[in-house]
């Protein structure tokens, strides 16, 4: 375990949309899994969707790993490297870690490492609970977030970048 | 040969919105309308649920506002379970306060430092690559990080009352579930600088300064951007303070003579319909005894500040003052003045947040209240963006049979309309093409109503703005999006 990284695991979504809640149930089997396990270089949080504020909280890690459902990549999960952009698509609900990242280095002249855990799902109406084929995608998510926090430099070393 | 142009999906708004302008043979704007594109969902998805589940599960509506419409139906359901809006816990009520001007307070101060500071601080008609909160950020750095702040001092409030971000669960029928710690009072009002409450107060006046020093200098612009005259409606309290969590229903004409006489909201619908027009998913609400045609209004904090009569927080009953002085004392119709409202309010909250920090009753008291049930109740508060009614009606095995939901998006449908019909009439007249310009000025008209779309909507917003248009035949001659 490199102990002495700090890494933050950011989920957002609606949990009430179905699928769309992948990003904080996963963050929410990690934070049992690291308190379990006494890991204490890993933090989580979760929300809706990223806002500005967020710029503000991701400046205080080394490694920031925000997961969210996706039904862009053909793959079940994804992670992919995340640069800053100040590419403005601003919009309330869609804001997106490239957009934190920037916004962080220009407010606080720091920039974490980021990256993106795309998650495949499916649903996305009214409603609570994760589809059968997303629950199989987010046992996969966690397992491999799991060897991510125990030894980050192996498994993110070779993490494409998002275009 | 006439023409149609379209304008879909407004950036930085809620929700997808798209503009249809429609020409005439010499390109003169004829018709324009404001369209939403996704459909009414949610009254449907909650019947039959145990009423209790209603204040989380409302949340899901989008997750923008998630506060205003858990309290909304909170209060809906305090009738429903035989405690009146009044009859609540000094406690409950209190704590409810608190969680509704934190909401507040990050919505308007998000809404103003990052949606529309780069209108004022580079200009309507700036380049739209730089007319931006990226450029806010690199050229107005401790604005931005203000913004930044003032945003996360409002949502530690919301996570400390409601109980956690994710579909909170504070406030239940009858009541709330939890008091403040004397960790988290202390901390909201002398913590670590930046995020305490005085520093708070002090941005919510400097944000004020920044609005009144472009006024001055763009005075034009400000009073005659889509401005226009209306009817405003909005809760006041009872001795007519501006109220944003209980009270009576007002509303004022132009002239600001009453029209709507502090009626209680429980029987809202004797005076509001909803009108339905088939171009567009969302209604259209008016004031049933003027009709159709005369009974719309605003809402928001343009209306807000129009309906009241003072406010009870003495720094912003002073910036009030000036407002009113600004239009002698009558209704302020000026659209772009709901900037200028927005962050009295700002201040407003700030204000109230310390009262109610200071207030020994959020540490301790009596949490919840019980009475006589009954089947049916309205909820309503004012949400940042405007009057927000919850109507909820169950059945004896205590399930939603019926619900219907006014959101303040929807409330401000007519008026958004009438605003792009100004814009576009003033700046498309005689064109064929949509400029950089007009895309600007119509996106300007509709955000500073800072609408949502998605929640308006019920659905799940991707968001977005295009303006088309079309000619006399309905082929499109143009497609813009932002």
């Amino acid at each position: 375990m490199e102990a002495e990284i700090k890494i933050l695991l950011f989920g957002y979504g609606n949990p009430g949309r179905k699928d769309d809640g992948l990003g904080p149930v996963l963050t929410g089997l990690v934070e049992k899994w690291i308190l379990k396990e006494k890991i204490n270089n890993v933090f989580v949080d979760s929300n809706y969707q990223l806002n500005i504020e967020d710029a503000f909280t991701i400046r205080d890690y080394d490694i920031v790993i925000f997961a969210d459902a996706t039904v862009e990549t053909t793959e079940d999960i994804k992670l992919t490297r995340i640069l800053p952009s100040d590419k403005v698509n601003f919009t309330m609900h869609a804001v997106h870690p490239a957009f934190i990242l920037d916004l962080c280095q220009k407010l606080y002249d720091y920039a974490p490492e980021v990256y993106l855990l795309h998650i495949k799902g499916y649903e996305f109406e009214l409603n609570e609970g994760l589809s059968d084929q997303a629950s199989l995608n987010l046992k996969k998510a966690f397992v491999f977030i799991q060897k991510v926090i125990q030894e980050p430099i192996r498994y993110l070393e070779s993490i494409e970048t998002e275009r | 040969m006439g023409q149609k142009i379209t304008i879909e999906p407004v950036t930085r708004v809620e929700g997808h919105g798209k503009v249809t302008i429609h020409l005439d043979d010499e390109n003169n704007v004829v018709q324009t309308r404001l369209h939403i594109v996704e459909f009414r969902g949610f009254e449907r998805f909650i019947q039959g649920r145990p009423y209790w589940e209603v204040p989380v599960l409302v949340q899901r509506l989008c997750g923008i506002c998630p506060v205003s419409h858990h309290l909304a139906s909170a209060k809906a359901f305090d009738v429903i379970v035989g405690v009146g809006p009044e009859d609540l816990t000094p406690t409950a009520e209190k704590m409810r306060r608190l969680m509704h001007y934190g909401q507040f307070f990050q919505s308007h101060a998000l809404h103003f430092f990052h949606l529309a500071s780069p209108d004022l601080l580079f200009g309507i008609d700036a380049d739209p690559t730089r007319r931006n909160v990226v450029s806010v950020a690199e050229e107005f750095k401790e604005l931005a990080i203000q913004g930044v702040m003032m945003r996360k001092y409002g949502q530690e409030i919301i996570q400390a009352t409601a109980g956690k971000k994710i579909h909170g669960t504070g406030a239940i029928p009858g009541g709330i579930n939890k008091h403040l710690t004397i960790e988290e009072k202390m901390k909201f009002l002398i913590g670590k600088d930046p995020l305490n409450i005085d520093q708070m107060i002090e941005w919510s006046i400097g944000a004020l300064d920044l609005f009144k020093d472009y006024h001055k200098k763009n005075s034009d612009f400000i009073d005659n951007f889509a401005a226009f005259p209306s009817s405003h409606m909005s809760l006041v309290r009872k001795d007519g303070a501006l109220d944003i969590y209980h009270g009576v229903l007002r509303a004022v004409d132009t002239e600001g003579k009453k029209i709507l006489h502090d009626v209680d909201y429980q029987d809202y619908l004797d005076y509001i319909a909803e009108e339905v027009r088939p171009w567009s998913y969302m209604k259209f609400p008016y004031l049933r005894f003027l009709g159709k045609e005369e009974g719309w209004y605003r809402v928001g904090p343009l209306a807000r500040l129009n309906t009241c009569d003072f406010i009870s927080t003495p720094l912003a009953q002073n910036a009030f003052e000036e407002y009113k002085s600004y239009t002698n004392g009558k209704p302020n119709h000026m659209t772009m003045h709901t900037h200028w409202a927005r962050l009295i309010e700002t201040l407003h909250a700030a204000e109230m947040m310390k009262e109610l920090l200071e207030d020994p009753d959020i540490l301790e008291g009596e949490l919840i209240k019980k009475g006589r049930k009954t089947i049916e109740g309205v909820g309503l508060i004012e949400a940042p963006r405007g009057t927000l009614f919850h109507h909820y009606r169950i059945n004896q095995n205590d399930q939603i049979e019926m619900a219907n939901l006014i959101v303040s998006t929807t409330n401000n449908n007519e008026p958004m309309n009438k605003a792009v019909e100004l814009v576009a009439k003033e700046r498309m007249n005689g064109q064929e093409k949509i400029s950089e310009s007009m895309l600007n000025a119509v996106e300007t008209a509709i955000r500073a109503y800072d609408p949502c779309l998605s929640c308006a909507t019920h659905a799940l917003g991707k968001m977005p703005l295009q303006i088309s248009l079309y000619d006399s035949r309905d082929n499109l001659i143009d497609l813009v999006e932002s």
